[in-house]
């Protein structure tokens, strides 16, 4: 990136933003950082705002958080950093924290005269780069600027490591989980298949590795290409050279996909750890009742504590216990989380905490429960199972009932070759968790969802839900900016509908997910897989990760073609999972997690996807069983890369910075990603 | 700049500080006064008091109700905390503390016999800094020193 990208020597406000292209910051930096400060005490507020200054930062006050958000949204280039006090009476700061990482991707410092360890750590899990106590000396704002840099950093690094000769190694993390996954799975053809990839990958690396690869911009139809690839090959076995094949671009080469992948599955795996922190940021982000709770491993999920967390509306709680008893009945006694929408978008700026946060079992305090309540053409035991556990959820209800309509559309499509598209008709009918509007959107806050969700999943592990959450806070919050990096493998798009309906009519589950899984779209892996798993490997990915999202927030990726992205992506993923006996649990379970963070994060009602996840998620349930098993499977969620943006975003940013005013096409502005367009 | 006042508008901040009425983060806000802006401390201190009155108002509604919301009773002494913390007002701080101690125990007498406490020390803090300014800028200086403008 050339940081000169004549933009150092303009205006003060273009001044700071010249050293964002690139490595290289102008001499007078941090001079001319822009900075916002959020705080609703207006005495705090001038005085932050007097140090600022005296730091020789650009300095915007704002004592709204509301208004806050509407000038990041407006200026999407227009600040570098934000400063932002928990406690605000219009919206809760770390809230506000979870917007700006999905929708702006900034670092964001947090304060409060509350040093108490719990806010502290909330700060870390909901990915805060930072976190200042009251009083705040002006020596603590004068190193700010560290936490821009860093995020630039790791945004340049994500992009060179993809197409360069260290991409080897990075991608070589996932491919091998790829292959262990393959590999449990029973009865699984594509096995045998992935480990063959795998091999002629490896040798593929050494050769290309050593070549320089132009960098690939991840446009909207390419990345929808990719996921429909991924989906269709399942998300356990996608495997960088048949995703290329199936994408069949030419120029693209399998490093670049490799590294979209890796990011891809840092974003899914985000995208369900989100959805824990998504109370505070349902409120704001989308409308209540797209509280969509995806049902990723319906095992160990606590939806109780879910539900009690009051994340999850009582419906989707609902929804989700009665799609995941189907498992339980199988499995009985394993809770299943709830993803609260909140929680998909509780993004957390993994950064400098994201170490910390991983591993912490973040789902405990608020797990994720995947669609339980999902009606779907279950066995009558299923059913009843589900009904009971629908009941012990209370009231939860996912308000899938509105959305059920227009869901089947979708799930229709995706079951068509599909004997049993009773699921689809059922799970349509009622229990579909509400869908946000713009589900059709970007990917990113979808992927993150899942990404989240799927973390959260393994809240039982006690691996990854910390993970979860923190990686997806920050994967979601750098997602939506067009950062790639966080696609932690979280559940992308509900793919393989139709796979789950015959899953479920069905009783046996492994062969007939396993065949329907390949007909559907591919599954994302069931993050929770691998956070229980490979916590050290989700530790490394997820570090991947948080410097990625935050880099790539600088470009101005509407939310809403994020959030577009992300819902699509969640009915793509739901299925891979299915598609192991061990790994359909977890797919689903991170499908149901990406479809509703996803869906919630965009607000769309995208009841396609709910359909879609709700079909995973009602399939999965008699995968339950085997769940449990994945652990030894789920390794490759734990690899999940870097969000998948992340190229994208980077040449975004370098486009920007180069003088692009145009969109960023690497921004998941997926606003065109719709379910359609997937192959199933 | 007459010495007189200058000498003591320093000895009245040294015996602020000595007192405790004050802490190191007043000294931080004087030092940040500068050229452009000589009375940003009397300033902010005025935005203090016009803001911390409605905080307090909020207060005393809370401890009005019944029966006492607690955790509304905290959230409110929290942000009045966080106001008084920075203009660096010890005293009003340290009250503050022990209002919310109380407040977690949900010991509404002590709250109500603490926030009394928290009103005076407030007040008197006021009429300090009241005549703290008015010696500066008799003196000729802004609160911080500076050669003022008025």
């Amino acid at each position: 990136m050339n940081p000169s990208n004549g933009k150092g020597s303009m205006s003060t406000a273009s001044s700071s933003a010249a050293w964002k292209a690139g490595d290289v910051v102008p001499d007078q930096f941090p001079a001319g950082l822009r900075v916002l400060v959020v705080d609703d005490d207006p005495t705090c507020l001038v005085i932050l705002e007097k140090m600022l200054r005296a730091c020789l930062y650009e300095v915007t006050k704002c004592n709204r958080a509301e208004i806050a958000l509407s000038l990041l949204r407006e200026n999407k280039n227009g600040f570098d950093i934000v400063i932002s006090d928990v406690h605000m009476p219009d919206m809760d700061g770390f809230k506000l924290l979870e917007h700006i990482g999905l929708e702006m991707d900034l670092p964001v410092i947090m304060m409060s005269a509350d040093d108490g360890k719990n806010v502290v750590m909330k700060g870390v899990t909901h990915g805060a780069c930072d976190y200042l106590i009251k009083p705040v000396r002006i020596e603590a704002l004068r190193n700010i600027w560290q936490h821009v840099v860093r995020k630039r950093k790791n945004e340049w690094r994500e992009l060179e490591q993809s197409g360069s000769v260290e991409e080897g190694d990075r991608q070589q993390k996932p491919c091998d989980d790829l292959d262990y996954s393959s590999s449990a799975n029973e009865g699984n053809w594509k096995s045998s298949k992935k480990r063959k990839d795998e091999e002629e990958e490896t040798e593929e690396r050494d050769d290309s590795s050593t070549l320089k690869k132009p960098r690939v911009v991840w446009s909207v139809e390419l990345h929808q290409q990719f996921v429909a690839a991924v989906n269709q090959l399942g998300i356990d076995k996608a495997v960088p050279k048949k995703i290329l094949e199936l994408m069949n671009v030419p120029g693209l080469t399998r490093e670049n996909v490799a590294s979209h992948l890796q990011k891809y599955r840092l974003y899914l795996r985000r995208l369900s750890g989100v959805s824990q922190h998504h109370s505070s940021l349902n409120n704001s982000f989308m409308s209540p009742e797209a509280t969509f709770g995806p049902m990723s491993s319906l095992n160990g999920l606590d939806l109780q504590t879910l539900a009690v967390t009051g994340q999850l509306p009582a419906q989707s709680l609902a929804n989700l216990q009665a799609a995941g008893l189907g498992r339980s009945a199988a499995k009985s006694g394993i809770p299943m989380p709830l993803i609260d929408q909140r929680n998909l978008f509780s993004f957390e700026n993994p950064k400098s905490r994201f170490g910390e946060g991983q591993q912490q079992h973040l789902s405990s305090s608020k797990p994720m429960n995947l669609l339980h309540g999902i009606p779907t053409t279950m066995e009558p035991k299923q059913l009843a199972s589900l009904h009971q556990s629908a009941q012990s959820l209370g009231n939860m209800n996912v308000q899938v009932n509105s959305h059920g309509a227009q869901s089947s559309s979708l799930l229709m499509q995706m079951a068509k070759t599909q004997s049993r598209g009773n699921i689809l008709n059922e799970s349509a009918g009622s229990h579909l968790p509400t869908l946000p509007s713009s589900i059709g959107q970007p990917i990113i806050s979808n992927g993150i969802a899942g990404g989240v969700i799927g973390r959260n999943e393994i809240g039982d592990n006690g691996r990854g839900t910390g993970y979860n959450q923190v990686a997806q806070t920050s994967s979601m919050l750098s997602f939506p900016m067009n950062h790639t990096t966080e696609l932690a493998g979280n559940n992308f798009p509900i793919g393989s509908t139709p796979g789950i309906s015959n899953v479920t009519s069905k009783g046996a589950f492994h062969e007939e997910v396993n065949s329907e899984i390949k007909s559907s779209a591919g599954f994302v892996p069931s993050y929770d897989i691998f956070n229980d798993l490979h916590p050290q490997k989700s530790q490394d990915w997820e570090l991947q990760n948080v410097g990625l999202h935050f880099n790539a927030s600088q470009n101005a990726n509407p939310v809403q073609g994020n959030l577009d992205v992300s819902s699509s992506v969640l009915v793509h993923q739901g299925y891979s999972s299915r598609q192991q006996g061990s790994g359909q649990n977890r797919n689903i379970s991170a499908m149901g997690r990406t479809m509703f963070s996803g869906l919630e994060a965009t607000g769309q009602g995208n009841e396609q996807i709910m359909d879609q996840l709700l079909n995973n998620l009602i399939v999965d349930t008699p995968v339950r069983v085997k769940y449990e098993r994945f652990s030894d499977t789920s390794s490759q969620n734990a690899l999940f890369a870097d969000p998948f943006g992340q190229e994208d975003l980077m040449s975004a940013l370098l486009k920007q910075q180069q003088g692009n005013t145009g969109p960023a096409e690497p921004d998941f502005d997926f606003d065109g990603y719709s379910i359609d367009n997937i192959p199933v | 700049m007459d010495k007189n006042h200058l000498q003591r508008q320093l000895e009245m901040k040294r015996s602020l500080l000595d007192q405790g009425y004050l802490d190191e983060q007043f000294i931080q806000l004087e030092e940040l006064e500068d050229g452009d802006n000589p009375n940003f401390v009397e300033e902010t201190v005025t935005t203090f008091y016009a803001n911390s009155a409605r905080l307090l108002q909020n207060i005393e509604q809370a401890l009005g109700s019944r029966p006492i919301d607690f955790t509304a009773l905290d959230n409110c002494m929290h942000q009045f905390k966080s106001s008084s913390t920075s203009i660096g007002a010890t005293r009003v701080k340290k009250e503050c503390t022990l209002f919310m101690e109380y407040c977690e125990a949900a010991n509404a007498e002590g709250c109500i016999r603490t926030f009394r406490q928290v009103k005076q020390e407030h007040a008197s803090l006021k009429t300090k800094l009241e005549n703290y300014f008015k010696l500066a800028r008799q003196g000729g200086t802004s609160a911080g020193g500076h050669a003022g403008r008025s």
